[in-house]
């Protein structure tokens, strides 16, 4: 999971850098944290028997960022920009932040990240053909009764973003990961650090990445609507 | 080098055998360790459902044999037997432990109303204080808690005059004179049967059992309820916490450990996933949904991240054997708390702290949610808990002093003494120690316990069994 061995320097960041290898900003990593969460929520929804606590967790986690980010005016103001390319940007940086310096040594870990955890709950998602159940996915989550009722709404959700994941162009994303090394760490840097809601001294950003549409507002517009749909239900707004 | 044993009153040096499994499956992975009230005993439980149950052999004047480190499978342990090589000196041998039974526990169910499978794996065992000869321990999966009775049998009745010597049944014409059934004995054997069977008091998963310490109760604990059961009676249990809430859209707190205070019978307390412990005092009300006392540290501001409720989450309480403390553990810190002091705890001790700065990585890969045990010595005055890499950490509560020590076959040629380990954080690494990007998050010792009164551990790492004792000098 983590690089071994790798000597990984400071100062190293600032040559060679551009677009994609310096840590992104802070909305963008929470946004990221926000998807990250929820595709586990997804996740461990399919599991045989979830693991409550587990579940509760990630959902408190999900809606501490949605309020942080209420609060912040960016919930509701995202203006679409940049449809094709946003959510694809918003999924890859998940890629970026929490994965290994692996990229590093030419490996790419996008199609990993397509082939393995999301491709894979890809497969695994039910085939739910009608289940258009009354109650919220939040209570399907903890109610063991009728697994298979509220799965409809979530798998909507993601299929959204699995389809965008398909439709992205390969050579982007390609691009996107030349220079990834180090910028994991700083994630988790700036995400465990204060919750100022100002930007770290660290970020300077992913500016050329971000800088077609600012990061709160690069998502797909249909996407958006649904996944603004899933985290309202989960949290009740 | 720096002689940790100096510092540390315990040198531990590995035992002559480490029982692993050899052909390491899922199954293998061990879910739970726990010594009797004597020490005499230890119990392991494994995610296959299966109870090993090791015991100590009696001090004797041994030749020493030259230690063979490796065994093979748990199942071939119970056929091996200790080769005897070629004898060297007389030496006083302290009591190694052996295995000295195994059974299955539980199975692997299907509940049929809600098309789950409940998994087998062991959560949680519990010894009851001996009271005859025969050995009492609760175990517990997801749902189903059993008590298991363990007893020796060394005599078997011969002469039955309705069955031969193969327990085939005789024709009892062919009888023609009677004669009296004697006992004779036989080869020493063990068995387990079960006693009693405690199931369907739980819709959520059970994560601890603590018997209490007027020996006619326990508790079993799920991620919402608490249940209250006495030994004889399997059909019905009492409710004593319902954290459930009327609407589950409203569910933000799940509970994640509790335990019977050592001597008073009617107190207990439950740890929650947002770092906090409730005390609660059964006679106070039938169902104990107001605490008496409540344990909460406030949380420090400058450390606030969106991973800070995760990493506060309890994953084990326990009380000191004094019952004047209790030990919290959560992901990154064990916590010792007094009794009488609830606004925060009176010591902290950072396990791993450098996983701070990683907890992005760790929550993606689910190891944020690993469920780490800790213990108390026999004395209190040293607890233990584990981390990742096969590490595992020891605090001494009086000097201050702590270390980390590593359960692994290279590390651990018998008879020498375990090296204590450092993690470097950052800068320069030096020789022996690792770096934070080296360490192996899928070696994590979760489990471990302590002797009752001696310096004795047992770590299990995964499918092995590493067991310690201190030999001062």
């Amino acid at each position: 999971m983590f690089a071994r061995g790798l000597k990984r320097k400071y100062g190293d960041q600032e040559e060679g850098v551009e677009g994609f290898s310096t840590v992104p900003s802070y909305s963008l990593q929470r946004q990221s944290l926000l998807d990250m969460s929820l595709v586990k929520l997804q996740l461990c929804h399919m599991l045989v028997e979830p693991n409550l606590c587990r579940s509760v967790l990630i959902a408190n986690t999900v809606r501490q960022i949605q309020e942080e980010m209420s609060r912040d005016g960016v919930w509701h103001g995202m203006a679409p920009q940049n449809a094709e390319r946003a959510p694809i940007d918003r999924l890859v940086s998940t890629e970026i932040l929490c994965r290994t310096a692996r990229a590093a040594d030419g490996e790419h870990p996008t199609p990993e990240l397509e082939d393995g955890s999301l491709q894979i709950s890809a497969s695994e998602l039910p085939i739910v053909s009608s289940a258009q159940g009354q109650r919220s996915p939040q209570s399907s989550l903890w109610e063991m009764d009728s697994p298979q009722e509220n799965r409809g709404s979530f798998h909507k959700s993601l299929d959204h973003i699995f389809e965008t994941l398909e439709n992205k162009n390969p050579n982007s994303v390609e691009d996107l990961f030349s220079d990834v090394d180090s910028s994991y760490y700083d994630l988790d840097t700036v995400l465990t650090g204060m919750m100022s809601g100002t930007k770290p001294s660290l970020c300077s950003g992913l500016d050329g990445f971000t800088a077609a549409a600012p990061p709160p507002s690069s998502t797909c517009k249909s996407d958006l609507t649904e996944l603004d749909h899933v985290v309202e239900i989960l949290v009740e707004t | 080098m720096k002689c940790f044993s100096r510092y540390l009153p315990y040198i531990f040096r590995p035992p002559n055998t480490i029982l692993s499994s050899s052909c390491h499956t899922e199954a293998d992975i061990i879910s739970t360790v726990e010594f009797n009230h004597t020490g005499e005993l230890l119990a392991t439980g494994d995610k296959g459902g299966r109870v090993v149950i090791f015991q100590r052999e009696q001090e004797v004047l041994v030749e020493e044999q030259t230690p063979d480190v490796v065994l093979g499978s748990i199942l071939r342990v119970l056929k091996f037997s200790l080769p005897s090589l070629q004898s060297k000196n007389q030496v006083h041998r302290r009591g190694e432990y052996n295995v000295y039974s195994t059974f299955q526990s539980h199975e692997p169910e299907f509940d049929y109303l809600k098309s789950l499978e409940i998994e087998e794996k062991i959560n949680k065992i519990r010894w009851l204080p001996q009271q005859n000869a025969a050995y009492f321990l609760l175990s517990t999966n997801d749902k189903t808690v059993k008590l298991w009775k363990v007893s020796e049998r060394d005599k078997r009745p011969e002469g039955y005059n309705l069955k031969d010597e193969e327990g085939r049944l005789r024709d009892p014409a062919t009888i023609t004179t009677l004669r009296v059934p004697v006992l004779r004995p036989m080869d020493l054997m063990v068995e387990a049967t079960p006693r009693r069977v405690f199931a369907n008091a739980h819709t959520y998963h059970i994560n601890s059992i603590s018997v209490n310490s007027d020996y006619e109760t326990y508790m079993s604990a799920d991620d919402l309820r608490i249940n209250l059961w006495n030994f004889e009676i399997t059909n019905q249990s009492f409710n004593i916490v319902d954290i459930k809430p009327a609407n589950m859209e409203e569910l933000t707190e799940v509970i994640t450990a509790a335990e019977f205070h050592p001597h008073h019978c009617n107190t207990f307390v439950y740890s929650s996933s947002k770092g906090t412990i409730r005390l609660c005092d059964m006679r106070a009300s039938a169902l104990c949904d107001r605490h008496t006392k409540f344990f909460e540290e406030p949380e420090d501001p400058s450390n606030r991240s969106f991973f800070s409720e995760i990493i506060s989450s309890i994953s084990d309480v326990k009380f000191s054997h004094s019952g004047r403390y209790i030990m919290t553990r959560d992901y990154l810190t064990v916590k010792v708390w007094d009794l009488n002091m609830e606004n925060r705890p009176i010591e902290t001790y950072q396990v791993h702290d450098y996983l701070r700065s990683k907890l992005c990585s760790l929550y993606e890969n689910d190891c944020i949610f690993d469920k780490f045990e800790c213990v108390w010595n026999g004395s209190d005055s040293v607890i233990m808990t584990g981390s990742y890499n096969n590490f595992f950490r020891m605090f001494d509560r009086n000097t201050k002093r702590d270390v980390t020590l590593e359960a692994s076959r290279e590390n651990s040629k018998p008879r020498a003494i375990l090296k204590p380990r450092k993690v470097c954080v950052g800068g320069k690494r030096r020789k022996d120690e690792i770096s934070v990007d080296s360490l192996d998050f899928s070696k994590k010792i979760l489990h471990t316990a302590w002797h009752p009164s001696e310096n004795i551990i047992a770590v299990a790492a995964t499918n092995n069994l590493y067991i310690f004792q201190d030999k001062v000098n």
